[in-house]
């Protein structure tokens, strides 16, 4: 059963409260593809992206408004209060008043879990720094779902910037709740943080590493990939070393398992080659649409009267 | 009970030098050998006090190996402050003295969530910036301290003294 006020970390979620969160997703899909619901209607949803967004923005404002509801923005920080120095703490305050939910994304780590002591209303977490984005797990975990039928036990490679990149985080950690055998794929300097690892290792995960994906593609059945973040690098040194060294063609998959698909939480930039989209594998704009999907259970969940 | 046990004797060339018992006061004893600084740093005394301080630091214990006692004349701890020196001397007992007597003597012990006392070592975190928040720690493991922020979930363990507020 779903009974959260706020969705802010993926370390609060159980397995039965994903599975519920995915099961009302699937009854869903139909209104996310165009079907009209006013599930949701005389409902305001409030957008607070305080860092630059497209597809997480536009996917909540989707999936707002294909179940009847409206959306409000917060618009650019330049001219708004914010600029003038108030607090976030103050700022949630005043648009909970206004709002029937709150997405937040922020660039501090926590953020979120602040607003959601201060906000009347429930707060959805549209990524705090390098911290959570617990609605991108929920959808890679529910594309996941709907193209290999379940995820149970399967081999999972998450690959690329494993250190700064928040989604593999929360996802090693979902993942591990179903059973899943994790392989981490990532430049030495890139490797996924020590404290993570130790606490897949503590729930008995089985956690493999190497910065070879060449072997590693022929033997999973999800291929998460990721992109190497050029924001989060304050030497740009650093990041010309590793920017360009994983690269998926269709040529690499040629003895891949047939039942792989390829996920990627979107922009790409050179780690999956265009040729490969056109591969019964490539599954990553599927992935995006299934944010709309997700978006809409967690928001019928939390403001619309539960599953 | 006089607070005798705690007594030390130095010898330095044909003197003696000892510290004595306090009549009223507080004996933190068994601090893990060489924090007895950072106590003094976490109590708020520093080189400019008026009070009457006494540090002994890494005399031989049975418990510890090594171990360093302070004395503060005239001060009972509260109770934040005893958790405070839990985060770095989680094996210090805390005896508060009137008249010469213990008249309290306890372990200290962390609660599941300290706030206000550590500040995250994530620069990068909410609990840093000047929202008007204080910083929430969970406890998740007491000895050695593993100290989590309810914020950015960042894990503390290590250097815990330096990130006293």
């Amino acid at each position: 059963m779903f009974k959260k006020k706020h969705v802010l970390s993926m370390r609060e979620f159980s397995r039965e409260e994903i599975d519920s969160v995915l099961d009302l997703a699937s009854f869903l899909e139909p209104y996310a593809r165009g079907r009209r619901s006013d599930m949701l209607a005389g409902k305001i949803l409030a957008l607070l992206f305080f860092e630059p967004s497209t597809r997480t923005r536009m996917s909540f404002e989707t999936a707002m408004k294909r179940l009847g509801g409206a959306v409000i923005n917060l618009g650019p920080a330049e001219g708004s209060s914010i600029s003038k120095g108030e607090s976030l703490a103050d700022t949630v305050r005043v648009i909970g008043g206004y709002a029937d939910a709150l997405v937040i994304r922020h660039p501090k780590e926590g953020s979120a879990r602040l607003a959601s002591q201060f906000s009347p209303v429930p707060v959805l977490n549209a990524g705090d720094g390098a911290g959570h984005h617990p609605t991108q797990t929920l959808l890679d975990l529910y594309t996941i779902k709907k193209e290999q039928g379940h995820i149970d036990n399967l081999s999972v490679a998450l690959v690329g910037d494993l250190k700064y990149g928040r989604t593999v985080h929360s996802l090693a950690y979902a993942l591990s709740l179903y059973g899943a055998d994790i392989t981490l794929v990532s430049p030495p300097s890139l490797r996924m943080p020590e404290a993570i690892r130790s606490d897949l290792f503590s729930k008995g995960t089985s956690v493999r590493e190497t910065d070879d994906l060449s072997v590693i593609v022929n033997n999973v059945d999800v291929l998460y990939m990721t992109r190497i973040q050029r924001e989060r690098f304050p030497d740009p040194q650093e990041y010309n070393k590793v920017a360009r060294c994983y690269r998926l063609t269709p040529e690499s998959l040629v003895e891949a398992r047939k039942n792989l698909i390829i996920m990627h939480p979107l922009p790409r930039v050179d780690e999956i080659s265009p040729a490969v989209d056109g591969t019964p594998h490539a599954r990553y704009f599927q992935q995006s649409f299934y944010g709309v999907t997700v978006r809409m259970a967690l928001l019928k969940m939390l403001i619309g009267g539960g599953a | 009970m006089a607070d005798r046990r705690s007594s030390v004797e130095q010898k330095d060339g044909p003197r003696e030098l000892r510290v004595k018992p306090i009549k009223n006061g507080t004996v933190i004893d068994h601090i893990a050998g060489g924090q007895a600084l950072n106590v003094l740093k976490i109590l708020g005394i520093s080189g400019t006090t008026d009070a009457t301080v006494s540090v002994v630091m890494n005399v031989e214990s049975r418990k510890l190996g090594k171990k360093d006692i302070v004395k503060v004349e005239d001060r009972e701890l509260l109770e934040d402050e005893v958790n405070k020196i839990a985060l770095i001397a989680p094996a210090a007992s805390i005896n508060i003295i009137r008249d010469y007597k213990v008249v309290e003597k306890h372990t200290v012990d962390l609660p599941d969530e300290i706030v206000g006392v550590v500040r995250c070592q994530n620069p990068n975190c909410i609990s840093n910036t000047s929202e008007p928040i204080k910083s929430r720690m969970l406890v998740k493991a007491k000895n050695p301290v593993l100290l989590r922020c309810i914020f950015c979930e960042q894990p503390l363990t290590d250097r815990i003294a330096e990130y006293l507020i």
